[in-house]
């Protein structure tokens, strides 16, 4: 929609395009060469820094990687345990919230605006230290999941919820218009569209969990960052600088691949569904599901 | 349409198993670099943790994963590190090889915690013996005496020790949590302090010259120094004393008496100045000696 | 109880910081998106290139990384600056938020009526006019809730500057509190989790009451 904000350039609007374009091509280029200058400078480039990981004749390098997959390996554990967790309590929540009696609908509310208002790290922090006092002694990566399933499934209750308001009202008349209860049809009706309408943004939730595995160092849980963290302490491999470019490019690179999954499966769906598939077009669900969930 | 879904399917599977493909890290069989010898005919007290440990076959020590010199994971997973071997020397006596200790990493903050919650049998991890710390656990040893010092880069004469520290307003790194943070308080004020997760942070930020100085135990700092020795310098001006001691569960005296026994034997036999002169001892070339005996109490 | 009530003034001050660093970093980060998300819509191509592949980058990696680059990439080239740590602590927070800013004004734009667009240009205005004078002041308040959402999970996300040397941080009250002062930890926690909830939740429901406000405006 953005070429609805200015006509199709003439020749001269498509010259001073492509003045601006050089210049600013050229000012990037300046700063690109300044950086890697400087980088040189300070040594940065040197294959001491870089060849244990890009150099596969290094003769660390098979170490380091096999260390980084392993790693790489806990990571998807642990947002994949997350992502199911949190899919099926953020289930049970908004299930609970929209079929939840008036006199403790309060509680459900009350339950997921605490969890909504609180850091992740806290939840998580909250989980390794409190759990183990009440006899729940767990390995670390458990600590990691309830704490990131504590934030998540709140959010993706949102989701669902949001998904179930999009839906028109005639769907879930129609169903109680058969004689299905309410359960029933919120079970039989209603979720089923709702998660199929919703399925773009819990992918896109996927990437918020796969970045928050990151925070697994509070509880030592040895994902990507903080193994990075321990493989840069050796003395064979002082590079941090250059181990987290390559730890960022994997994360950008998965992510970036989870958001273009996401692109085509709403693509997909966008005709199938009795919702609209994008809960930003819904006015006054917006902000709590999806802005919730962007971060 | 089904086409597409199993695409998208198998390009998912294919991700999973390129990842998990280097997953498999290299193994390599635990060494006692030290020397000792397992001893397999031990023979204990019944109901004593020694027998307990001797008769799982297995025992759990708590280090830490990313002290250089004392305790490190290595590249292949495996730990090494003075600490580390230490703890191979005690393993032994209890006629446990070094393949039969499970390691677990017991950072700073954490390690009264994982005692009293008995997740690990000890923990030998740069551990300064203290009498807030021995409220909650016992300690035996000290088995090596590190003392609190700073590192500055090279060329920095103005920082001369820790008196010259507030004077020069200094900004001074350690590691949150560690008890280097809260020695080295006496002599700056909490504005100067930069504090990181680990000291590697430290030593980069000493580097570039965003901090100062940086504070520890010295035979840490040492580990640094050796690292880069045109860069840092160590002022050798020791303002703590660091006994460093085996943290064991709280009140078990026969356990913390026998650990001290095998230390006492190890300084004999020369095992305990081989763990040294096979870890810290490469860039540390000052053969410590076993200090004094501390109480079990 | 006693925990919180005796060092009240610790969990003040902490709470002072964390307010201190969103103030600095919500400002920042909002006059970055906006601009990174008139790039995104600009007719220059380079410029929509820079916007995308900055959404790209500082919405797929995760903030702890950027941080790390922040402190220990920026010295490198040969930055610096008085109270360093703090800077950069507020600039990683910039950094990472101003992505979600961009992609927030930028659906904000896609949303406004393309026939607002249509009749800017055939009166004759700019690119410039009708994104200042027509497009952007619509797109604003569709977004003031979305960009309320993402400034409150900056919030949230600012306990994270602590752990790279910036002191006197809400959650880094924890680390002074328990290990400096040995004071158990689960008081203390409940303590800084109220903190978190004092900014939190007013500023949720001060969203909530925005969002009907706008809606109905709509």
């Amino acid at each position: 929609m953005s070429t609805v904000l200015y006509d199709t350039p003439g020749p001269k609007a498509r010259r001073n395009t492509l003045i601006a374009s050089v210049l600013i091509g050229l000012a990037l280029l300046a700063v690109v060469v300044v950086a890697l200058l400087k980088l040189n400078e300070q040594d940065q480039l040197s294959e001491l820094k870089w060849g244990p990981l890009v150099n596969p004749g290094n003769p660390i390098f098979p170490l380091v990687w096999a260390s980084i997959g392993e790693a790489a390996v806990n990571t998807l554990v642990a947002a994949g345990w997350a992502l199911v967790f949190s899919l099926i309590v953020g289930t049970v929540l908004a299930m609970s919230r929209v079929t939840a009696a008036r006199w403790y609908r309060w509680l459900v509310v009350g339950l997921m605006e605490l969890l909504r208002g609180l850091p992740v790290v806290i939840m998580i922090f909250f989980a390794s230290r409190v759990l183990p006092n009440y006899g729940l002694g767990l390995d670390n990566v458990w600590y990691l999941v309830i704490g990131l399933t504590l934030y998540n499934s709140v959010i993706i209750a949102e989701i669902i919820r949001a998904g179930i308001a999009s839906l028109p009202s005639g769907q879930l008349e129609a169903g109680l218009s058969i004689g299905l209860t309410r359960w029933q049809a919120l079970r039989l009706i209603q979720l089923p569209q709702a998660f199929r309408a919703m399925l773009p943004a819990l992918i896109s939730q996927l990437v918020v969990v796969l970045k928050d595995t990151s925070l697994g160092f509070i509880v030592l849980y040895e994902e990507l960052v903080r193994r990075a963290n321990i493989l840069v302490q050796d003395p064979q491999m002082q590079n941090p600088l250059q181990m987290f470019l390559i730890i960022a490019a994997l994360f950008v690179l998965t992510n970036w691949l989870l958001s273009k999954l996401a692109e085509w499966v709403e693509r997909r769906l966008s005709s199938r569904t009795a919702a609209k598939a994008d809960p930003a077009a819904i006015p006054g669900t917006y902000a709590s599901a999806t802005g919730g969930a962007a971060i | 349409m089904r086409s597409r879904r199993i695409l998208a399917a198998l390009l998912a599977a294919g991700l999973t198993v390129t990842l998990t493909a280097c997953g498999g890290g290299a193994s390599r069989s635990a060494v006692i670099l030290s020397g000792a010898t397992v001893d397999t005919a031990a023979t204990f007290e019944p109901d004593s943790t020694m027998a307990r440990l001797k008769a799982a076959g297995k025992v759990t020590i708590g280090t830490k994963w990313d002290q250089p010199l004392f305790g490190q994971k290595g590249l292949d997973g495996k730990p090494g590190g003075f600490d580390v071997e230490v703890g191979k020397i005690v393993a032994a006596k209890l006629g446990l090889r070094a393949d039969q200790i499970e390691w677990k990493e017991a950072p700073s903050k954490f390690r009264e915690e994982i005692i009293e919650r008995k997740d690990v049998d000890m923990v030998i991890a740069t551990y300064t013996m203290n009498a807030t710390r021995k409220k909650r656990i016992t300690f035996s040893g000290p088995y090596y005496t590190a003392a609190q010092d700073l590192l500055v880069k090279r060329d920095n004469t103005t920082i001369t020790g820790p008196d010259s520290l507030r004077p020069t307003k200094a900004r001074v790194c350690s590691v949150a949590g560690s008890a280097s943070a809260e020695n080295v308080l006496k002599y700056i004020d909490a504005k100067q302090l930069v504090k990181f997760d680990v000291y590697s942070k430290c030593r980069d930020a000493l580097r570039v010259g965003q901090v100062d100085a940086m504070t520890t135990d010295n035979a840490i700092l040492a580990g640094y120094l050796s690292q880069s020795p045109t860069a840092f310098k160590l002022l050798g001006t020791p303002f703590t004393k660091e006994p460093y001691g085996i943290g064991i569960s709280r009140g078990d005296v026969k356990f913390c008496e026998f650990i001290h026994q095998v230390m006492v034997d190890a300084a004999k036999n020369g095992t305990y100045q081989k763990a040294w002169t096979e870890t810290a001892g490469k860039f540390n070339k000052a053969i410590p000696t076993l200090p004094e005996f501390d109480s079990c109490a | 109880m006693n925990v919180i009530i005796d060092n009240i003034d610790l969990f003040w001050d902490g709470l002072l910081g964390t307010l201190m660093i969103c103030a600095y970093a919500a400002v920042g980060s909002l006059v970055l998106g906006v601009v990174l998300g008139i790039f995104r819509v600009s007719p220059v191509p380079p410029l929509r290139w820079i916007g995308q592949a900055w959404v790209t980058v500082f919405r797929n990696c995760p903030l702890t990384v950027v941080l790390f680059f922040c402190a220990f990439g920026l010295p490198e080239l040969g930055v610096d600056f008085p109270d360093f740590y703090l800077w950069v602590g507020i600039l990683g927070l910039v950094l990472y938020t101003s992505a979600f800013v961009c992609e927030a004004v930028r659906s904000g734009i896609n949303a406004v009526q393309p026939g607002q667009a249509e009749a800017a240009r055939a009166i004759g205005l700019t690119f410039t006019q009708s994104l200042g004078l027509i497009i952007l002041p619509q797109a604003l308040r569709t977004v003031v809730p979305p960009l309320g959402s993402v400034l409150i999970a900056m919030v949230k996300n600012s306990a994270l500057v602590g752990a790279f040397g910036v002191g006197g941080e809400l959650f880094a009250t924890v680390d002074t509190l328990t290990s400096a002062r040995g004071l158990p930890l689960i008081p203390v926690l409940v303590g800084v989790a109220i903190g978190y909830l004092i900014i939190t939740l007013p500023a949720g429901a001060l969203l909530g009451l925005l969002e009907r406000k706008v809606a109905i405006a709509r």
